[in-house]
Order: C-alpha cells, then sequence, then structure tokens
C-alpha cells in the first residue's frame, strides 16, 4: 500500500469521536461548574458585596475549588467525562496550573515545581499577555488619533 | 564458536542451529491489568501504584526488579548463574533497566525499542545464547502507566479527555530466561519444566518504517506497517506459511492498527485469520476504559508470559510467533512536526516434547 493511501486508509479505520455525547456531558459539567459560581457570587452578594466587587472573590473561590478537586485527584476524572465543559471554566485554569504543580515536586521546588508549574498554562498566560498588548496598542493609537 | 551457529537467511532473519531453550518466565502486573482477562495467569500482582514509592519511575524500577527476582526464584537460579541480562523500557535514558540494574548485579545490555523492547531483548538474548558464548540469559521488561503518562502525555492530574484511538501504556514488567540446551540438562531443572520444551527457533530483526503518520495517539496505525514488514520478512527468511504458526502475537496495535495489519497482510495474500491476535488488544476488556487498547513495554511482554507460553507449555500449540511494535517517536520529535517511526521484531517459539 502505498504512504499516502495508507495514511487514507489509517483515518477511515479511525472509531469515530462521539461528538454527541462528549457535547452532552460537557454541557452538564461545564453547567454544574458555573452554577456552582453562581451559587457562590449570589451567596457573596448576600453578605455585602456589591455587582461590581463581587467577581473577584468568586474567582478566587472558583480557583481554590479548582485547586482542591485537583489535589484530590476528583477533577482529572471530571474532564475526562466533561471534556471543554470542565477545561474553559477558571476552575479548569487552576487544575491546569496545579496539576504540573503536584506533579514535577519530585524533581524539586526549584527546577520542579517552580520551572514547569506553568507548563500547561504557561502559552494562556504568555499570548493572553501579548493579546492585552496589542489590544493596548491599537487602543492607545485610535485615541491619540481621535483626540 | 563457529561462524555458522547462527545463520542470517534472509533480510534479517536468523536461524539459530542450536536453537535456545526458554526455560522460565515471571510476570509482575498492575491492578488494572490485573482485572482484565488474563488476571489470574499473572505470577504476582501489585495493586498500589506507587508500591510505597516516592515516585513513579521508582515504583516502576521495583516492579521491573520484581519479575527479575521472581523469575530467578522460579527457575532455581542466582543473578550469580546468569551471563548477561537484556532489559529496556519506555523511560529516558532507559532508567528503569539501568537504575535496577545496579543492584541486581547481571552485566547488562540495555536496549530501547518503546513497545518492541520485549521482543527485541527476547531476541538479543537468543542470539547471545545461540552464539555459544553464552549460557543464560535473561530478557525482562517493565512500564507503569504513570511514569509513561508523565513521559509522554500530560501531568498525571491534569484533566484531559482520552481520544478512542489512544492505547493505555499497561502496568506491570516481564521477565525470560534463555538458556543453552546443554545447560538445561542440569541436575537443577526448573520447576516449570514440566510439560514441553520451548525452543526459540529464528527471529527476524525489525527494520524502521515510517507511513508519514503523525498522531501519538494512535500508535497502533503508525506501527501496523512495521508489524507486517517484519511478519513478511519472516515468513519468507524461514520458509514458513502463517498456517504453519497456531499464534502470531502482535504487541499493542490495538484496535485501530490490529485491522490495518490485516489489510497490509492481505495485501500479499497472506491471510493468518484467528491465527494473528494483539496484546493490546488481549490485555484488557471492553469495558476497561483503555479505548483501542493496551500497549507499553510490558504488554507483550505480560501476553506472552500470562497467556502464549503456558500454552506452548500445556502443549495447547506447537509454535507462535511474537511481534512486539514500537513507535519511537519522542514527546520533542512529535511537537516538531516530525512523523512516527516504528519496529517490530519477530520472534519464533516452538514446543518440542
Amino acid at each position: 500500500m502505498e504512504k499516502k493511501e495508507y495514511q487514507k486508509r489509517a483515518r477511515q479505520v479511525e472509531p469515530p469521536r462521539p461528538v454527541a455525547r462528549n457535547a452532552f456531558w460537557a454541557f452538564l459539567i461545564g453547567g454544574a461548574i458555573c452554577l456552582v459560581g453562581q451559587g457562590v457570587q449570589t451567596a457573596l452578594q448576600g453578605v455585602g458585596y456589591s455587582e461590581e466587587t463581587v467577581k473577584a472573590p468568586t474567582a478566587v473561590i472558583m480557583v481554590f475549588l479548582g485547586a482542591l478537586f485537583t489535589a484530590t485527584g476528583l477533577y482529572d476524572r471530571l474532564t475526562v467525562l466533561g471534556g471543554m465543559g470542565a477545561s474553559l471554566p477558571i476552575t479548569g485554569f487552576s487544575n491546569a496550573v496545579v496539576a504540573p504543580a503536584i506533579e514535577f515536586r519530585n524533581e524539586g521546588a526549584v527546577m520542579g515545581t517552580g520551572a514547569r508549574i506553568f507548563q500547561v498554562a504557561g502559552p494562556v498566560i504568555a499570548y493572553g499577555l501579548f493579546a492585552a498588548f496589542i489590544v493596548g496598542i491599537v487602543r492607545f493609537a485610535l485615541r491619540g488619533v481621535l483626540s | 564458536m563457529s561462524a555458522t551457529q547462527i545463520a542470517l537467511a534472509g533480510r534479517g532473519h536468523l536461524a539459530f542451529k542450536q536453537p535456545p531453550v526458554l526455560t522460565s518466565w515471571a510476570t509482575v502486573a498492575g491492578k488494572k491489568e490485573t482485572e482484565g482477562p488474563l488476571g489470574r495467569h499473572f505470577d504476582r500482582i501489585v495493586r498500589d501504584e506507587t508500591m510505597g514509592e516516592k515516585s513513579y519511575e521508582r515504583a516502576e524500577r521495583k516492579l521491573f526488579t520484581g519479575a527479575v527476582d521472581l523469575l530467578l526464584s522460579v527457575a532455581g537460579r542466582h543473578a550469580s548463574d546468569v551471563d548477561l541480562l537484556f532489559a529496556g523500557d519506555l523511560l529516558d535514558q532507559i532508567v528503569t533497566a539501568n537504575f535496577a540494574a545496579r543492584d541486581i548485579g547481571i552485566p547488562l545490555v540495555g536496549v530501547y525499542g518503546a513497545c518492541s523492547t520485549s521482543s527485541e531483548a527476547l531476541l538479543l538474548s537468543a542470539m547471545a545464547v545461540a552464539s555459544g558464548s553464552v549460557r543464560r540469559a535473561i530478557a525482562a521488561t517493565a512500564s507503569h502507566h504513570l511514569s509513561a503518562e508523565r513521559q509522554y502525555r500530560y501531568p498525571i492530574e491534569l484533566g484531559v479527555q482520552r481520544l478512542p484511538t489512544a492505547q493505555w501504556t499497561a502496568t506491570g514488567a516481564a521477565a525470560f530466561l534463555v538458556e543453552d540446551p546443554a545447560e538445561r540438562e542440569s541436575p537443577s531443572a526448573p520447576a516449570k519444566g514440566d510439560g514441553a520444551t520451548l525452543r526459540i527457533v529464528s527471529a527476524t530483526v525489525g527494520r524502521v518504517q515510517d507511513y508519514g503518520l503523525k498522531d501519538p495517539n494512535n500508535m497502533g496505525a503508525a506501527m501496523a506497517p512495521a508489524a507486517a514488514d517484519t511478519i513478511l520478512r519472516h515468513l519468507q527468511g524461514s520458509g514458513r506459511s502463517v498456517e504453519d504458526f497456531e499464534l502470531i502475537l502482535t504487541g499493542d496495535l490495538g484496535r485501530v492498527g490490529h485491522p490495518l495489519l490485516e489489510e497490509l497482510l492481505a495485501e500479499e495474500r497472506v491471510h493468518p485469520r484467528e491465527r494473528l491476535q494483539d496484546a493490546g488488544i488481549l490485555l484488557y476488556r471492553d469495558d476497561q476504559k483503555v479505548d483501542a487498547g493496551g500497549s507499553g513495554a510490558a504488554c507483550s511482554a505480560l501476553v506472552l508470559g500470562a497467556m502464549a507460553l503456558p500454552r506452548l507449555r500445556r502443549g495447547e500449540m506447537h509454535r507462535m510467533l511474537l511481534v512486539a511494535t514500537g513507535s519511537l517517536h519522542s514527546p520533542r520529535t512529535y511537537q516538531q512536526g516530525e512523523s512516527i517511526p516504528t519496529i517490530a521484531h519477530a520472534v519464533e517459539v516452538e514446543a518440542v516434547r
């Protein structure tokens, strides 16, 4: 079999990804995480936080919950089922930072956890900063022109 | 030692004039492997995935040492009775074999063939013994699901959805004792010696194949061409047909690679049918969430030691071919966009009364 033909054949015999089932679980688990987030926010508003000031403490609590579920070995199970539904919320970001932090502790606090903690989340931070930089320059340029 | 002890018959095919004897073997399997169809056939079971160690790398080493120690005890031998150890694993710088050999004390030939390490080590052991200059050699390998995840994929606690083409690295270790037939006559013949004598009659060294597949989550498809090439060369070199074998055991093509191998062989008018079985499919049940099947250096070694060799020993089969396959990529070559080179080594074992 020619290489090109084999590559085509290999794609054909791949079992299909269970898209409908994945979407269902992503909706359910992602939705559940957001529901918890909403619950935390409502509770905080109940103890006096305003619409504006409630955002930061809500995020902090959700990040803590993500870290807790990662440390107890539950978050990866949630993601195996929920996929992007579990990866996309801020709890997933927490998982992406805490998992390598735990993982590399055997390699030491500096070259292990310290050097590798952003192994997964690093690209998000790097390109997030880069995008913010570009947007900042564009905004500055436009305001410079407009004012 | 004469130059004719091992005949090179055809490309990469080695025929042993004085076939070495595979006298004993030992398997150590993890929890998930024990819950599979071969569960009760493993010699030792390890339920704790850290084995009380502080890292999974150390746990893997413990699995490896456990298999070698168990082999020595079932064979009634001491490490000092064994001339050479051929061993390898999946970790960088084959640290499992190298570090374990530090304590075992048998002169080591470190081998790396990814998941084909089992048959590569067995092939080299047979070559060494067949050469007439080595009385006794051990072939051993180990893999650990979690140390392999660390090495090849993501941090263990990171949530990642598995793909249906992905394979599951087996946790376990196996060791095989290969002896000179004259040595076996010694009074301390192994306890497992009841039943047929298992002889390694020939072997075929793999050729690296690369069909341009790049997905490390679909290694079965990448490895099938290597298995096909080695099987065809083995048949050609040995002058046998597939009907001569009761079992052709490939190592870790899984549910995706297995049908592709059948297609590649069918193109050459070779139809092994139910003789062709895959260790990656045999090691786990369908409902164990391993997706396309098992993999890892231990996978084919565990199936060989727990299923194939005992069947030969009991006289249920007379001839088998082990064809363990390996993906030779590294995480770095994958990130650099390179395709996956693969290899397969074949070892033919026959049972004689």
